[in-house]
């Protein structure tokens, strides 16, 4: 697999967004049958990169060639004409149409339905991930709807496949298998652009990396030769602190959930079933699990936006289930949801607003209904101050915030306001490395100063750092918690549910 | 009171023609809904529709050249909401509402001149042999020129959505606009279509209102036809097909609800002629009742605005 | 190619400065449509918009009537844009406004012709628990079946008006009228009349009510959280979730607001200025009330102003009606292109207009 000529050459690439430089002379290389790897922190250009090749944005200057031609992709189908194939970070199916629909729309010029979902079987069995052509996208899990985005691109034979973020929504033995379909794939000179910023998968997985920052090249390296660590430091461009915790003895039980089952309000939700837990004073307790196995659902369970019979879920001897947002938050039970935009913040309302949403009962912003605004915002700025987040001031719309300002907003609001129990979802998700650590030594020192914290989370790396237990999702089904210390990936990883009983094709080809 | 005076047969044939411009025009909407656009002003196109083909009608003398008119009037309308909602990001209630209440007023603008005018006639095709069919052949084969194209309309955006590549993209840019976008598909020039259709569709249902149902002019002639047909996409679970039955069934109702009218049943008129509109709300409760149908059916983007940021 | 990028926060500016361009362009664009029409443009536009106020000839009929005209828009107006911003689509308001007229007159006739300084108190109650309770149609078919109440509430208004046939035609026909349709003129029946307050001035019990009600909006949105719940929900509904506040109780409050206030409106015109129901009694202010809102921006100040604007339409469309052979038909016309150009224009109040080429078209 050695060619001397570069299958893409990205030469000066720039590209210019209001207020911020995405891409600034952008410029690496990657051969036939390459795994390259890009990584960097979430704005340092990546996507913006990734989107020019595919045809989705243009540059504004600078040159790509392909197979030693100019390359100028007007639009993704002139992309994927010019065998570059995309599977993106945010799936682009469509829940509602089955998969060989979803697949014939990624095709430019798609053989008839029929014909079609025989080249399905065939190829995903072909390349280990074997998917039913008739099922409706909305019904699969989220490691299948990522099988049914490679696919697309696998059944237009790619000289380059782009990947971003592929591995966020699996489990560990679902990556093992999705790494030995991407091996399989560069073996037959398939390049692959592969964008994470998960290291150690790099480590494992790729030849070249290109590092960038701040929408340059800053730094490349082979990836087997340097540690997570030196990787994670070329990224962010300065020494990382890892969150320090002090020892604590847990104390007495706090919240106690006991046989909760949520029947989901939307076609394609996911249904709780009989989940049990104890959080205890003074400790964290992780959860993890792959998108969509009941994140959402047990957040809105345990935040009271989903009404329960009482029982279901007790704090301090009380029963609560059956109590709202707000009754929760003035006994001390705080929660802080996934999605920034629109459901921790409204993105249009100010941060003075956004302070006042989930800060009016305990913070005292309102009397007998009416808003004392000049305390709302100096409650905005409280939060400002104390967690570093950075604003003109509390009279900005949070949607003007950056995601790793906001999210430190959103999660100093609840922190703000003296929790007993704070449960939070995806707390660093789509953040910068320092903002997660900042974050994540808040939520530390909650605990520390006696505060049960429930994390939910995705990030099995953010979970083995700061949680004392860990329980996995699977299914809405919550497993037995174990003590983190100790626990292997592989463990976790069949904590999660393993494969997710998929097929896995490889081992039987 | 004599309901002998009612004559099942003219009533089965008469309601075909009662279902006809609901049904052109909900069929429209269906496009324009699966392509993620609800359009509320589909009572403004059909009543531009009525007016547009009526004034055209007259002019030349020749009714379908006044409902070529009528569907371009329609689109033109709907040219409008395209602008406002589509390009200028506007919200598609208020752009729907708005296309309602200045078609109405632009309609009877436009109509004053044709009050108690009669319209050229249109007429009837008699289907050789099939419209001989004893009983049948008087019910369904013996009507004008539209009831068949609406008939077929129907068939064609079954056919369209169903088995064609742009029904499939079109299904897929109202499921989900940023997937289709990311994919590299117009969005916007999808919907644009979408929405002239309906606007076409809408304004040929309001011209069949004028020039054949009624036949005359007469301002706010729709009374609420438009707003039905946006029920009747409900009702239809986005399902052409069911367009047609639910087109029908409503038919049904308001040609019974004359007769029984005109055969002197002692209710007062009025409320007679309020009962097509109950009825519907009665349908929309039974259909959307039914949680996991009604969720499932209706297009994932359906009234979301769609701005593609880069 | 233009190209649209997202403001970070949306103008202030442009949110005062779009109603006002967008009534600028709207008497543009209604020029050249009188234009068409055969009319003098200037005459016409300074007909509708200057002389009701300043003319000596019309400004002394003309001038009262802006309060009787702008009143119910306003009280209707109010009351729909607390629904507008949460998200919840009345669009009903005329049913619920013929509705309330049907129930205040119906207790100004039960009590006909007896005395009783309660009498007007009841039909004021009456009236708003009438608009009250016919938006509750659309309000509970949605909370318990998720019926579409865009869809329901705008059926109802057909309902309404056949009930408004009916009832002027049968049960509240007057029986000394002749047999005319129509009820008796209860604005002449004492206990009973929606009465002028200050001689020439328009101002009657129902534009005293509208006032009050921009002042209570103000106060709901910008002081306290139920108005803030109410923005909310508009702007964010997971959001609201979020902060405590239950969408169905949220679509109660907000239809069965509007629909009371819609309900007053209707019983204090009954009352008042029409005097009595009959068959033309729905005079579209339920939905050009809708105009009202948007063209005051949701905002009660702003209703104000709009509804002020739009019964100034009303009347100059009259008198331009009058003397100028203006067909009726063209305010509306001229209404519905203010909407227009209104949408048309808050483009600019969420985002800045660029010149260059769009990403993606």
């Amino acid at each position: 697999m050695t060619e001397h000529t570069p299958l893409l050459e990205i030469d000066g690439v720039t590209k210019a967004f209001p207020g911020v430089v995405a891409n600034d002379g952008v410029s690496f290389s990657i051969r036939a049958g390459e795994v390259h790897a890009l990584l960097g922190e979430n704005g340092a250009g990546k996507s913006t990169l990734v989107k020019m090749i595919y045809g989705l944005v243009r540059p504004d200057a600078g040159r790509m060639r392909l197979h030693d031609a100019a390359y100028e992709p007007r639009d993704p189908s002139e992309a994927r004409a010019q065998g570059v194939g995309m599977v993106f970070q945010h799936f682009s199916l469509f829940d509602a149409l089955d998969v060989a629909e979803n697949i014939a729309l990624g095709m430019d010029d798609p053989p008839p339905q029929r014909r079609l979902a025989r080249r399905i079987e065939e190829v995903s069995h072909d390349y280990g991930l074997p998917l039913d052509p008739a099922r409706l996208v909305g019904d699969l899990s989220a490691g299948e709807q990522q099988r049914v985005e490679i696919i697309r691109c696998l059944l237009q034979n790619p000289k380059l496949l782009i990947m971003d973020e592929p591995t966020s929504v699996l489990t560990p033995q679902e990556v093992e298998i999705l790494f030995t379909t991407l091996r399989k794939l560069a073996a037959e000179g398939t390049a692959i652009l592969y964008i994470s910023h998960k290291l150690e998968e790099i480590r494992a997985l790729c030849d070249h990396a290109t590092i960038l920052r701040g929408g340059k090249v800053v730094d490349t390296c082979l990836p087997g030769e340097k540690s997570a660590r030196e990787m994670a430091e070329m990224m962010v461009g300065a020494r990382l602190n890892t969150p320090a915790r002090a020892e604590t003895q847990p104390g007495d039980v706090l919240l106690e959930v006991s046989e909760l089952s949520v029947t989901p309000a939307t076609p394609f939700g996911t249904k709780l079933h009989d989940i049990s837990l104890q959080l205890r004073a003074g400790e964290v307790l992780g959860v993890g699990g792959v998108s969509g196995n009941g994140q959402d659902e047990l957040l809105a369970a345990l935040s009271g936006e989903t009404r329960l019979p009482k029982s279901e879920i007790v704090f301090k001897g009380r029963p609560i289930g059956a109590s709202g947002p707000n009754a929760r938050r003035a006994m001390g039970v705080l929660s802080a949801p996934e999605e920034r935009l629109g459901h921790a913040a409204a993105p249009d309302m100010t941060l003075t607003e956004n302070a006042l949403l989930s800060g009016a009962v305990r913070e005292g912003l309102a009397r007998r209904g009416f808003i004392a605004w000049r305390k709302a915002r100096a409650f905005a700025e409280r939060i400002i101050a104390a967690h570093d987040v950075r604003t003109p001031g509390p009279e900005v719309a949070a949607r003007a915030l950056s995601g790793g300002n906001l999210q430190k907003f959103v999660m100093g609001r609840e922190i703000q306001q003296r929790p007993e129990v704070l449960i939070v979802n995806q707390p660093t998700w789509g953040v910068d490395a320092q903002a997660a650590a900042a974050i994540r030594q808040a939520l530390l020192d909650l605990s520390a100063a006696g505060a049960g914290v429930l994390v939910i989370s995705q990030d099995l790396d953010e979970l083995m750092e700061i949680t004392d237990r860990f329980a996995a999702l699977n299914a809405g089904q919550l497993s037995a918690p174990r003590p983190t210390r100790g626990l292997t990936m592989e463990q976790v990883g069949l904590m999660l549910g393993g494969a997710h009983d998929m097929e896995v094709a490889h081992e039987t080809a | 009171m004599d309901l002998s005076a009612i004559d099942p047969l003219v009533l089965a044939a008469s309601l075909m023609i009662a279902a006809t411009p609901i049904m052109l025009a909900g069929i429209g909407e269906l496009i324009s809904e699966k392509a993620g656009v609800l359009n509320l002003g589909v009572e403004g196109m059909m009543i531009t529709g009525a007016i547009t083909g009526f004034a055209i009608a007259v002019q030349t003398g020749n009714p379908y050249l006044g409902m070529i008119a009528a569907m371009a009037g329609g689109a033109a309308l709907a040219l409008i909401f395209a602008v406002l909602t589509q390009l200028l990001l506007a919200n598609h209630v208020a752009s729907g509402l708005a296309l309602t209440l200045f078609g109405l007023g632009f309609s009877s603008l436009l109509g004053q001149p044709y009050v108690g005018v009669r319209p050229p006639r249109t007429f009837k095709l008699e289907i050789p042999v099939l419209s001989d069919i004893p009983v049948l052949g008087r019910v369904l084969f013996q009507h004008d020129l539209i009831v068949y194209i609406s008939v077929i309309v129907v068939a064609l955006v079954w056919y369209f959505l169903k088995y064609t590549r742009a029904g499939l993209i079109l299904r897929a840019v109202g499921e989900n606009h940023d997937a289709a976008h990311a994919l590299g598909y117009g969005v916007v020039k999808v919907r644009f279509l979408a929405i002239l259709f309906g606007g076409a569709t809408a304004g040929l249902g309001g011209a069949y209102l004028s020039l054949v149902r009624v036949p005359q002019w007469t301002e706010g002639m729709t009374a609420g036809a438009g707003w039905i047909a946006l029920a009747l996409v409900v009702f239809a679970s986005w399902r052409p097909w069911r367009v047609l039955l639910g087109a029908y069934l409503f038919g049904g109702i308001v040609v019974l609800q004359l007769n029984l009218q005109a055969a002197g049943v002692r209710v007062p008129v009025e409320y007679l002629a309020m009962s097509p509109y109950l009825i519907t709300i009665l349908v929309l409760v039974i259909i959307s009742s039914d949680r996991a149908r009604a969720s499932l059916a209706a297009p994932g983007s359906l009234n979301r605005i769609f701005h593609a940021s880069h | 190619m233009m190209r649209l990028e997202k403001r970070p926060s949306p103008s202030r500016l442009w949110t005062a400065a779009t109603p006002v361009l967008a009534v600028v362009v709207t008497m543009v664009a209604g020029g050249i449509l009188f234009a068409t029409l055969g009319k003098d443009p200037v005459a016409a536009i300074r007909l509708i918009f200057w002389d009701p106020l300043f003319s000596e000839q019309y400004a002394s009929y003309s001038r009262p009537q802006l309060l009787v005209k702008s009143g119910p828009l306003i009280l209707i107006a109010v009351g729909l844009s607390f629904g507008f911003r949460a998200n919840v689509w009345n669009i009903g308001a005329e049913g619920q406004y013929i509705i309330g007229a049907l129930c205040g007159t119906a207790v100004a006739l039960a009590f006909y012709p007896a005395p009783g300084w309660y009498i007007f108190p009841l039909m004021v109650i009456a009236g708003a628990f009438g608009g009250w309770a016919w938006a509750m149609i659309p309000a509970i078919l949605k909370t318990r079946f998720r019926t579409n109440e865009i869809l329901v509430s705008l059926l109802l208004v057909y309902v309404a008006e056949k009930l408004l046939a009916a009832m002027a035609l049968g049960a509240m026909r007057n029986p000394d009228g002749g047999g005319f349709p129509g009820s008796r003129n209860i604005s002449r029946y004492e206990p009973a009349a929606n009465t002028e307050l200050i001689a020439n001035t328009g101002l009657h019990w129902g534009v005293v009510t509208a006032f009050i009600a921009v002042i209570f909006a103000y106060v709901m949105l910008h002081k306290h959280m139920l108005g803030f719940h109410v923005r909310l929900a508009g702007q964010a509904p997971r959001a609201a979730r979020f902060a405590g506040v239950r969408p169905g109780a949220l679509v109660v409050f907000c239809l069965g607001l509007s629909g009371a206030l819609s309900g007053l409106a209707g019983m204090f015109e009954a009352a008042g200025p029409a005097g009595r129901i009959s068959i033309d009694f729905a005079a579209g202010y339920g939905f050009t009330a809708i105009i009202v809102a948007f063209l005051g921006r949701l905002h009660p100040i702003g209703i104000l102003l709009a509804g002020l604007l739009m019964g100034l339409t009303y009347i100059g469309g009259e008198i331009a009606q009058l003397t100028l052979g203006l067909p009726a038909a063209a305010i509306q016309v001229f209404q519905g292109m203010l909407l227009f150009f209104l949408l048309a224009l808050d483009l600019l109040s969420n985002y800045r207009v660029r010149p260059g080429r769009r990403e993606m078209t």
